[in-house]
């Protein structure tokens, strides 16, 4: 009598969680386009959200594309522009940015696409890649030519990630391992 | 919780005669009854209305092994938690190097991290109590469960709190309803939720019952946290650690981060553990205390 209630209740344990479950993945596979938090630039080129919506654009700062200008009422005005690649979108922000805004970094702002195809933030977000180096290591593949922070994400962790500082920057034998690291720099 | 894991239907008749005996002097000298040295804490517990049904004297020998146990691995772990902790901490504030483009700020990570990983790894203890006490019906589970939630709660705020405080200069924000920092906020409230409801009933078992099927129905978001980052787009950064390729870490950041994690783990499950353990004497004492009042009734309906 015991060993069979007990293998009810986890019967019962386990059609529920299987039920639970499939309802979650369910609900979440459903929900899987209203979930983002932003638009990249090739979702909006795809469907247009409006002139009249706010929503969130995310992408990468184009290299070179970042221009400070005095706004009207004496307050710094960055313009640059937000790639994920095949579509580029112009951006104007007044105001603060954070401490990882660069060209190269990912971003998410928030504000409205004008007729014009200027998108006007009122608030630009820095998004952090996952990536965590020691100055010297970043300076390091930096001069070496193996990476350009403007350009993008950091080379494969692996060529890096148990790098000494102190050793001078990686050679060539590495520099042929990853031939398309080499761009920019 | 190792010792938890050792219900052991099988060998408990036999072994439970001889050790309900010696774990009951320790909380017997106290009061010392001056009758019967019989051991009381077995039987009383049972309510009336509820059968006996064969468990009753495995409950209690696994209780007193659990004490026995724990009493002899707490100091060290205790030991082992303050020691790593304190070579982690040196290491992550004082001899580990700035990160490149957050400066001094990726020492927030030392913390935040560690207690992401306690907040789920935690959580996922509590199902696997909670399981053990719905199919089961293990006693010290229960026990666990109800000592462990709060110590999550508190977890998965200061993930929560290092969070905002990083995000701040970083992403230039404290905080973002985005896929992975809403489910973390649910996480809280479901450890919240959890240590309210187990403690809501008069009657133990039933708040334990309902604690249970509310962790495994929470149990839900702990997939739905750690994929987040993937399946959806989100401000927060996806995983750096344990990912496919090479950690995106480097190792004079990784490894300082690794030893703050175990020390973490470490404190966290000496913290559960010795809740746990008080929680276990204060119900002996508990019962106790109600024999000896139903034995002064008793005696004083027999006269």
């Amino acid at each position: 009598m015991r060993p069979s209630r007990k293998r009810r209740r986890m019967w019962i344990v386990v059609l529920a969680g299987l039920g639970l479950g499939s309802a979650t993945a369910l609900t979440l596979t459903a929900f899987q386009d209203n979930l983002v938090f932003f638009l990249a630039p090739s979702d909006i080129a795809a469907k247009s959200p409006g002139p009249d919506r706010a929503f969130r654009l995310g992408g990468l700062v184009e290299a070179g594309s970042l221009q400070r200008a005095q706004a009207a009422d004496g307050r710094t005005e960055a313009r640059f522009r937000v790639t994920d690649g095949p579509v580029t979108i112009p951006v104007s922000y007044v105001g603060v940015l954070p401490d990882l805004f660069r060209e190269g970094q990912g971003v998410v702002t928030l504000g409205k696409l004008g007729p014009d195809g200027l998108f006007r933030a009122s608030e630009v977000l820095a998004r952090h890649d996952e990536t965590y180096m020691p100055p010297e290591v970043a300076d390091a593949l930096k001069r070496s030519g193996h990476w350009d922070p403007a350009q993008g994400a950091a080379p494969p962790a692996a060529s890096w990630n148990t790098l000494s500082p102190d050793t001078p920057a990686p050679g060539a034998q590495d520099r042929a391992e990853n031939p398309r690291e080499q761009r920019g720099g | 919780m190792p010792p938890v894991s050792t219900p052991a239907p099988p060998s408990a008749p036999p072994s439970a005669p001889p050790s309900a005996p010696p774990s009951a002097p320790p909380s017997a000298p106290p009061s010392a009854p001056p009758s019967a040295p019989r051991p009381l804490p077995a039987s009383p517990a049972r309510r009336p209305g509820v059968p006996p049904a064969g468990g009753g004297l495995h409950r209690f020998a696994n209780p007193g092994r659990f004490l026995r146990l724990t009493d002899r691995v707490l100091p060290w772990l205790w030991g082992a938690a303050l020691l790593v902790l304190g070579a982690g901490a040196a290491w992550a504030l004082l001899f580990s190097p700035p990160d490149w483009q957050q400066g001094e700020t990726v020492r927030i990570m030392y913390v935040h991290v560690p207690m992401a990983w306690l907040a789920m790894g935690g959580y996922l203890g509590l199902a696997i109590a909670s399981l053990m006490s719905l199919i089961w019906r293990h006693p010290l589970a229960d026990l666990a469960a109800r000592e462990l939630s709060p110590v999550g709660a508190m977890v998965t705020a200061l993930c929560l709190a290092t969070g905002s405080l990083w995000g701040r200069p970083m992403w230039g924000t404290w905080w973002a309803w985005d896929a992975r920092m809403t489910s973390v906020l649910v996480l809280f409230f479901l450890w919240m939720g959890h240590a309210a409801l187990v403690r809501a009933f008069d009657e133990e078992e039933r708040g334990a019952r309902a604690g249970a099927i509310l962790a495994l129905i929470g149990a839900v978001n702990l997939p739905v946290i750690k994929w987040s980052v993937d399946w959806f787009n989100t401000l927060h950064q996806s995983a750096s650690v344990t990912r496919a390729a090479a950690p995106g870490m480097h190792v004079d950041i990784l490894y300082p981060l690794m030893v703050c994690a175990l020390g973490f783990g470490l404190a966290f499950a000496a913290l559960v553990l010795a809740r746990t353990r008080a929680a276990v004497m204060e119900r002996r004492v508990r019962q106790l205390q109600l024999a000896q009042a139903r034995r002064h009734d008793g005696g004083a309906a027999e006269k």
